[in-house]
């Protein structure tokens, strides 16, 4: 029985049980609302979350454009480099792991005799290389294992490499990592590691053309990033492949024939453009700069007198010297201010004012006609033709052979040069024009800089009888032709070409200053033009030594422009050999043993290189140092 | 007068036979279930597997079962007896924790014996609400409120809580103290004390945040109100938790597809955010079945303490209860976001034996009231 006190005690406590119950109630009510606020009302936020918890979308890189010459020499290679990495201290016992995994991927008794001692050398953090260059098959399979070899990462690089080295390392540049700027631009593809992008040259001018498009790899990836499985993989597009105009055989002939030498030869087809070879003496290894450039070859390649860092055919500039007396002869015909019967005296020497320039020649060439004038490179003459012509109808034809600028060669870096006038005198030089400027520049002299490159476009125009042609390098991106606009028409008169090209078919053919460079290919002779830039105003004492009698740094650039054929030419030619001595000595053999090669491969004997249809081989790969453990 | 005539056998003691027939069977079906919501979750979260937790899971609960028919067996006379000895030997293990227990994550919460490991702290929630009850079933209605019996009960609480706070473990210490001042209330405790209390309660939780809190205790709160300033590190499980929960969206992404769980994104989730694993994997809808079924069963609780004629079995049966209900509000609460991180397992369905041992006699101990529910017990015995 309940006594009267407990009944008092019952009923307070079944009143507050209800005040418990109720507020029970309430939150459970509370939690309710609350997982219908999650997982109602805020589903599609946190589903996407889970989702991005889940998901890892991996960029795989795609294969670098492959770069071919004309003939379809392979001149830029990437291959997918299968690696094996193990991390020493993710594994208890190395010894063990190897040979187990010896029985998956190939790797001899010697090779895992290596990778232990490579371990014992390393910190224990450092991956060791413990195979490379794998199969797809064997990479596939270990990838596959990959969860029962702790420490074992399979990685997937891509080597670019240059089989020919410092032959084409001003052409081609190399690939280097990006620079943050860089990475800006394609982020995430960019910031792959181990990517890498064209620094220099066609690597670089043609870098988002032979980059590509990535491919992607959605992972499952658990709370530690370990991917579980591939959920979807989207394929990319490799790079395009590039094929150059480039003849291989010339660039390595013209290599040869610079050896040793600092200089820089340019080959051209006069009609299209086309460079066939482009060279810059002495060059450097781009394989060296794919990796790391240690500081040692750094400092070497800076500290040489040769400076193999400069692609002198496009930066280097060197007054065109006598090599622009073609120039000067056209534009005198062109101006009417001469004709080419006119004839001006040689005695060796004029005098202006006060001053007296001398010819090359110390007793003078006595009467030159302009045929004559070009054969014999008459320095007398040209001073009398530049002041009859005057400096603006000289620089205007400068202008048209394409000299003081630049073309947008797929090589970056080009320099402009400098055709000067009395303009440009008075802005740069606060200075009136005299007519001691013209005559220097009659001669190639004076203030007149060209490049190499430019020397070789001023030939080709004149060579193709003034037709604007556009140097470049580009044949096709897979296969398909780079549609360059048809090279306008300078309008020079047909016959005043003619005039020019018979003195320059003199030079060499008919016993002038390149009488020693006559080609000796039947039916292909060439035509030049000799010239010899001053490195420093003369003095008396050193004119007339011998060049080998004056120091190195001190002796002239040695100049030879030349086209072949003489009739319908095809190919033009600039050679510069700094400090080489004389033109007629150095540089014209050069370009006669070169030029003889080009005519031996001319395409009409020769098939040129069409690229086969590219295979959808955006292999599974990743970015180097990405691994699918 | 509320008891009516066939609860008035009390003074016949019962044989085991009858008294299992006298059991409210419903209460360990429910049990059951909800314990096999937690199997089958353990094997989930395993990744298909009873290894490493459904299988020993299964062993604790079938051993867990029997403790708890026993406990229900015993007569509520000698729990009554018995409430103050085994509170003193609780007592003296949590002390005996706190001077030579060993470390576990943080907290020094384990005893070594034999084979076997005891945590005092979650005996002491058994006993404490022994304890409490027999004194309160003591005390008169006008005499709660009376300081000469109000501050022994307070002590019986403090006591112990405090030592499970030193350890450091706030969530057991927090039952505790809200578990025991809740049958206080129960008991009447007057309104001119509670409201005073709960005013200066309010006011004092700052300096408590400045003084009472250990620094890891105090990051878990700051975390908890700022999730997403540190979402990797800190406030990582609170966030991992919320896009489990929400990402389950009404029917779940389907039993074992819980890609928050499977892939570990979600930490401790076999114990503390075993909640967030239902619901990721049967979403709304396995979340309220669960809440019903917690519900249902804290309702048969309430209900038993209601036709329970004395003061000390219906103190007990409602402390239970409280114990019950508080396990379920921190740990789902915080699997939700709505509360900070407290090492709380949600109760009958966390992997972890310890707990469910405690829940298990807890319940043990309820159908003990149930059985002895006419019985009566002197005030002062």
């Amino acid at each position: 029985m309940m006594d009267g006190r407990d009944s008092v005690r019952y009923r307070t406590f079944t009143r507050r049980t209800a005040i418990l119950s109720a507020g029970t109630t309430g939150l459970f009510a509370l939690l309710t609302g609350r997982i219908f606020q999650l997982s109602v009302l805020q589903r599609e936020q946190f589903a996407m979350m889970a989702e991005d918890n889940r998901i890892n979308l991996q960029l795989l890189a795609p294969r670098r454009g492959r770069i071919y010459d004309r003939f379809g020499v392979e001149l830029a290679k990437t291959a997918q480099n299968f690696r094996l990495l193990l991390i020493p201290e993710r594994t208890r016992n190395p010894k063990a792991a190897l040979e187990r995994v010896a029985q998956i991927v190939p790797l001899s008794p010697q090779r895992i005799a290596r990778v232990l001692k490579d371990i014992a050398r390393s910190k224990p953090f450092n991956p060791v290389l413990v195979t490379e260059g794998m199969t797809w098959d064997d990479f596939s399979k270990i990838n596959l294992s990959a969860l029962e070899f702790p420490g074992f990462e399979p990685d997937v690089g891509e080597l670019r490499s240059y089989p020919f080295g410092p032959w084409l390392s001003h052409v081609l540049g190399y690939v280097a990592g990006p620079t943050d700027h860089d990475v800006e631009e394609e982020p995430e593809l960019l910031s792959l590691p181990g990517f890498r992008i064209g620094r220099s040259g066609v690597e670089r001018a043609a870098d988002r053309e032979l980059r590509g498009k990535p491919g992607a790899s959605h992972n499952e990836v658990d709370a530690h990033g370990r991917v579980i499985r591939e959920l979807a993989r989207t394929q990319g597009t490799p790079g395009k492949d590039a094929v150059l105009s480039l003849d291989m055989e010339v660039q390595k002939l013209a290599q040869e024939k610079l050896a040793g030498q600092s200089g820089s030869v340019v080959v051209m087809d006069v009609n299209t453009g086309e460079l066939i070879s482009i060279v810059s003496a002495p060059g450097y290894d781009p394989n060296a700069f794919t990796t790391t450039v240690t500081p040692a070859i750094w400092r070497q390649l800076n500290v040489d007198p040769l400076k193999p860092l400069l692609n002198k055919a496009i930066t280097g500039m060197y007054p065109p010297g006598s090599t622009f007396k073609p120039v000067v002869a056209l534009a005198a015909l062109e101006s009417g201010r001469m004709d080419p019967s006119t004839r001006v005296h040689c005695s060796g020497s004029v005098s202006l004012g006060n001053h007296v320039f001398h010819c090359w020649r110390k007793g003078g060439h006595g009467s030159m006609d302009m045929h004559l004038a070009i054969k014999n490179s008459c320095d007398v003459y040209f001073y009398e033709c530049a002041r009859r012509t005057g400096i603006d109808a000289i620089a205007a034809v400068g202008h048209k052979f394409g000299l003081g600028q630049a073309y947008g060669l797929e090589i970056p870096g080009e320099k402009k040069g400098l055709m000067p006038d009395p303009e440009w005198k008075q802005r740069a030089r606060k200075d009136i024009w005299r007519d001691g400027d013209t005559y220097n520049v009659g001669i190639g002299q004076g203030a007149v800089l060209t490049t190499p490159l430019q020397l070789c476009v001023m030939c080709a125009r004149l060579a193709n009888g003034g037709k604007a042609v556009i140097p470049h390098v580009i044949k096709s991106y897979d296969g398909v032709n780079y549609v360059r606009p048809v090279p306008g028409d300078l309008g020079f008169n047909p016959e005043h070409v003619a005039v020019v090209h018979s003195g320059m078919d003199a030079v060499t053919n008919q016993g002038g200053t390149g009488a020693r460079s006559k080609l000796a290919v039947e039916g292909f002779d060439m035509a030049g033009k000799t010239g010899t830039a001053q490195v420093r105003r003369l003095t008396a004492e050193l004119r007339g030594r011998s060049a080998d009698s004056i120091p190195w740094e001190f002796r002239d650039h040695a100049l030879f422009i030349a086209f072949a054929p003489v009739i319908n030419p095809r190919y033009a030619i600039s050679v510069v050999v700094e400090h080489g001595g004389g033109g007629s000595r150095t540089a014209a053999p050069i370009a006669k043993d070169i030029m003889t090669l080009v005519g031996q491969r001319d395409p009409v004997r020769q098939k040129l290189f069409i690229p086969p249809s590219r295979t959808a081989d955006s292999t599974p790969a990743s970015g180097t140092g990405s691994h699918a453990t | 007068m509320p008891l009516n005539e066939q609860f008035a056998s009390g003074g016949r003691e019962l044989r085991v036979a009858g008294k299992l027939r006298a059991l409210n069977w419903s209460i360990v079906i429910i049990v059951t279930i909800i314990s096999c919501i937690g199997f089958a979750l353990l094997y989930s979260v395993a990744g298909g597997s009873f290894e490493p937790w459904a299988g020993r899971q299964i062993v604790r609960f079938g051993i867990g079962l029997v403790i708890l028919l026993a406990v229900a067996m015993v007569h509520l006379r000698t729990w009554y007896q018995l409430a103050y000895p085994i509170y003193g030997v609780s007592l003296m293990l949590l002390v005996a924790v706190e001077l030579m227990g060993r470390m576990g994550k943080g907290a020094e919460r384990w005893i070594d014996i034999g084979p076997l490991q005891l945590q005092p702290s979650e005996l002491m929630k058994i006993a404490l609400l022994l304890a409490l009850s027999r004194f309160l079933h003591g005390v008169l209605l006008d005499d709660v409120s009376r300081p000469s019996r109000l501050f022994p009960a307070l002590l019986l609480i403090l006591l112990p809580a405090g030592l499970v706070l030193m350890q450091p473990n706030l969530g057991t210490a927090t039952i505790l103290i809200v578990g025991g001042c809740g049958l206080i209330f129960l008991a009447g405790l007057s309104w001119k004390i509670i409201v005073p209390v709960i005013a200066v309660g309010l006011a004092v939780i700052p300096l408590g945040w400045e003084f009472a809190l250990k620094d890891y205790q105090k990051q878990r709160v700051q975390t908890f109100l700022d999730p997403d300033s540190d979402p990797l590190g800190a406030g990582y499980n609170i966030t991992q938790s919320k896009i489990a929960l929400g990402s389950g969206g009404v029917f779940g992404k389907g039993f074992g597809q819980g890609t928050q769980s499977r892939l570990n994104f979600l930490p401790e989730k076999q114990t503390d955010f075993i909640f967030t694993v239902l619901g990721e994997e049967f979403g709304l809808f396995g979340l309220i079945i669960l809440m019903g079924l917690y519900l249902l069963l804290l309702m048969q609780g309430v209900n038993i303490a209601m036709e329970t004629r004395s003061q000390f079995g219906r103190l007990v049966a409602m402390g239970v209860c409280l114990n019950f209900l508080l396990y379920i509000l921190i740990n789902t609460s915080m699997s939700m976001g709505l509360i900070p991180v407290v090492g709380i397992p949600l109760p009958l369905v966390s992997y972890g034996g310890t707990a469910l041992m405690t829940v298990l006699m807890g319940f043990g101990l309820l159908l003990s009231v149930q059985i002895h529910r006419g019985i009566e017990i002197p005030r002062t015995a």
